[in-house]
């Protein structure tokens, strides 16, 4: 299969940013220039990219694909179905899965699962401690050698600062990244961001300290450590404060926000709307300008989804009993071109958050460069559609994007040379 | 005015026009009670539901009582007796009911937004008889009833409440209702007890009693509740009262003609003292004859009682 991109804007940040054709061969990039009319002749299929961006493949390192033991909501087919339309090349998955991914046996059967399925590259994140329980430590060396890119607990915090400081140093030696889910849970019993929306409805509130708190701690363990980390869904400007000044200061953090942590506030909670649930809640409107002024500064690192499906079983509820999270990876993109659209970010800005930066912290390459695999993601940055959950790729529909008109979408998501989606 | 609106979930939701109308027709309605006949038959044929997802008495029986008065036929289902238990959904169970055709269902409820969420799924009018740490309608508008009764108007009045605001809904009614009629409202209690952003609801908050109470014609008391103090609100009951408590000493800074409320039960000796309590201006008692009328109006223009009436 001969495939060649043509005429498209190609962004590769701090590599390519030029209008050239891209020309694949068994599924790596084989050149890369402007081809004269014989040498398109040549090719099995000619992908037309006037006016599209052509991007490294967009990477997602925080998803939950709930597969295994929570099929109902998400299996690893239509997770990766909702990737792939969302303009995602690979995704890294979250080990809370029913049993947790805290074993060789879950990690393989997600990577074969997704493997056998032909598309986007599927990374799982395994537990921190065995169960996510917080007691003991997972085997994170067979947990690497199976396939596992990175640890985490993520749904629930590291409480014991003892775990977390062993995990660090464990992690050290088997060099596998740690990812934190920072929540002090003593703080956390509430339903939404602490704040006037809660007071109005009654409903017990989060303070951000809940949040920032174990960041600084995290900061706090790292230098102590030496060990790099990663903080999950920056939500607060508390949290964006301590992380600049770790990274100021040489600490190796990095960082991580969600598309929902700069689009939106705990206003939407209004009318007890279960799709704006989530945990770290929504925030208010200074820690939303604080999370996109962290994205615009380098403070954090990148953009992921948090993608969190739940059936109506979990969302059609009381909202103090509804499940938090929501799921974003088919709405990322656009709600990321916004702030290129506000001027608030770039379009090589957006790309590094949604793609170079995942792949510098998880240590995968994404070069759009001769020899390397064809991933990559065309992205026409001015269609404007409205966004119907409800024709969604992913299985659950539980996001309070739906009924929003967008603009940007990936056009086509292209792996190892396959198009795994077109729009 | 004509009646329009279909449920009763809380007072942001209604305007000044109604809230007057509610009243005037409870107004109307008490004396139903003092008659040795306590019944009329302008709810004949009309089923009321009462859904109480948490404990209570005193409003159960009040909307009970109101319903009866009205000679509705109501139906009580508590949490523990109905399919809940059996793991059926709120959503569920309200629809099962809906299908058996009732007029009204009244509901109380642990979860904020659950009486919301309710008018949403079902077509059958809603009165929000309580609902988490957010809305008590019928609560705030016998309150207002009561004060209206004795002083003739809410306008211009000034209302203290206090103790714990964080966890009261009646305090996040009344602070909406009073100021929406045009009184004011001061909130004092210990920080612990005052929720992010209260002010911005149209009241004032003070940490000191004595600054509230300062010329209040109300001043309106909250129940302590115990286990606050495993959740570190307060350090004792002993220093609460102290601090918050509303006793004889206290209450001479206030007008003197002040009436003393409480949306009860009662915390003798916590929140307020034994003498106050039964003190010559205490309403409290007037609260609870108050909210079965105000609580027959709701059941009345919610189910249709004025275009039934009409309609002879």
């Amino acid at each position: 299969m001969r495939m060649i991109i043509k005429g498209g804007h190609v962004v590769d940040p701090g590599r390519l940013d030029t209008v050239c054709d891209i020309f694949i061969e068994n599924g790596r990039i084989s050149d890369i220039g402007a081809f004269d009319e014989d040498f398109l002749k040549s090719a099995d299929r000619i992908i037309d990219a006037k006016n599209l961006y052509v991007a490294p493949g967009l990477i997602d390192m925080h998803v939950h694909l709930r597969d295994p033991g929570q099929e109902y909501k998400e299996t690893i087919e239509t997770g990766v179905r909702a990737a792939a339309a969302g303009g995602f090349t690979a995704v890294c998955c979250m080990p809370n899965t029913r049993p947790v991914n805290d074993n060789r046996q879950i990690t393989e059967y997600i990577i074969n699962t997704a493997k056998r399925l032909q598309s986007v590259k599927v990374y799982p994140v395994a537990a921190i401690s065995r169960e996510s329980k917080g007691q003991e430590l997972a085997e994170f060396g067979d947990l690497f050698d199976a396939g596992a890119i990175a640890v985490s607990d993520d749904g629930q915090p590291v409480s014991d600062s003892q775990l977390m400081r062993r995990a660090l140093e464990y992690a050290k030696g088997v060099g596998i990244r740690v990812i934190s889910h920072c929540e002090e849970t003593a703080l956390s019993h509430g339903a939404m961001n602490e704040g006037l929306t809660a007071t109005r409805l009654g409903l017990a509130g989060i303070p951000n300290a809940a949040e920032s708190i174990m960041v600084m701690r995290d900061i706090a363990l790292s230098e102590l450590t030496g060990s790099s980390i990663h903080i999950a869904h920056v939500s607060t400007k508390e949290s964006v404060r301590a992380i600049r000044e770790a990274k100021k200061r040489g600490i190796p953090v990095t960082a991580e926000t969600a598309p929902h942590y700069f689009t939106l506030t705990d206003e939407a909670v209004a009318a007890y709307n279960t799709n704006a649930k989530m945990n770290p809640p929504l925030r208010s409107e200074k820690d939303r300008q604080a999370v996109i002024e962290g994205l615009a500064d380098g403070t954090i690192d990148a953009i992921v989804t948090d993608h969190a499906p739940h059936s109506v079983l979990e969302k059609d509820l009381e909202f103090d009993a509804a499940a938090n999270g929501i799921i974003g990876l088919e709405t990322s993109l656009p709600l990321g071109l916004r702030l290129v659209d506000q001027g608030l970010l770039s379009f090589e800005g957006l790309i590094r958050k949604m793609s170079k930066n995942p792949a510098r912290i998880l240590g995968l390459t994404n070069d759009i460069a001769i020899g390397a695999d064809a991933d990559l993601t065309l992205i026409d940055p001015s269609r404007i559609y409205t966004y119907h959950a409800a024709t969604g790729c992913s299985k659950s529909k539980n996001t309070p994007f739906d009924g929003w008109e967008l603009k940007g979408a990936a056009v086509y998501t292209i792996i190892f040379g396959r198009v795994v989606y077109e729009m | 005015m004509m009646w329009n609106r279909k449920h009763i979930l809380d007072m942001e939701s209604l305007s000044v026009e109604e809230i007057s109308a509610i009243l005037d027709t409870a107004d109307g309605l008490k004396e139903i009670s003092e008659r040795s006949i306590k019944k009329v038959p302008t709810l004949r044929g009309k089923t009321v539901v009462l859904f109480f997802h948490e404990p209570s008495t005193r409003t159960r029986v009040s909307f009970d009582i109101a319903a009866k008065r009205l000679s509705a036929d109501s139906i009580s289902i508590a949490a523990s007796s109905s399919s809940i238990v059996k793991g059926e959904t709120l959503i569920d169970t309200a629809r099962n009911l809906e299908a058996m055709k009732p007029d009204v269902i009244v509901i109380r409820h642990a979860s904020a937004g659950a009486p919301f969420l309710l008018s949403r799924k079902v077509s059958t009018p809603i009165i929000n008889a309580g609902d988490g740490m957010h809305a008590h309608p019928s609560q705030a508008l016998l309150d207002m009833m009561t004060v209206r009764e004795v002083k003739g108007r809410l306008a211009g009045l000034r209302l203290a409440i206090v103790g714990d605001i964080s966890h009261s809904r009646v305090a996040r009614d009344d602070i909406l209702g009073f100021t929406k009629m045009g009184a004011e409202v001061r909130l004092a209690g210990p920080p612990t007890m005052m929720p992010a952003g209260i002010d911005a609801l149209g009241a004032s908050v003070t940490y000191d009693f004595d600054e509230a109470i300062d010329g209040a014609d109300v001043v309106m008391m909250l129940r302590i509740q115990k286990e606050r103090q495993r959740s570190f609100l307060f350090p004792t009951e002993r220093e609460y009262s102290r601090r918050y408590g509303l006793n004889i000493e206290r209450l001479k800074k206030a007008k003197p003609d002040v009436m003393i409320m409480h949306p009860g039960p009662l915390n003798r000796g916590v929140e307020i003292s034994p003498d106050v309590a039964d003190s010559m201006g205490s309403a409290i008692l007037d609260q609870v004859t108050n909210g079965v009328a105000l609580r027959m109006a709701l059941l009345y223009l919610v189910a249709g009682g004025m275009r039934h009436a009409d309609d002879h």
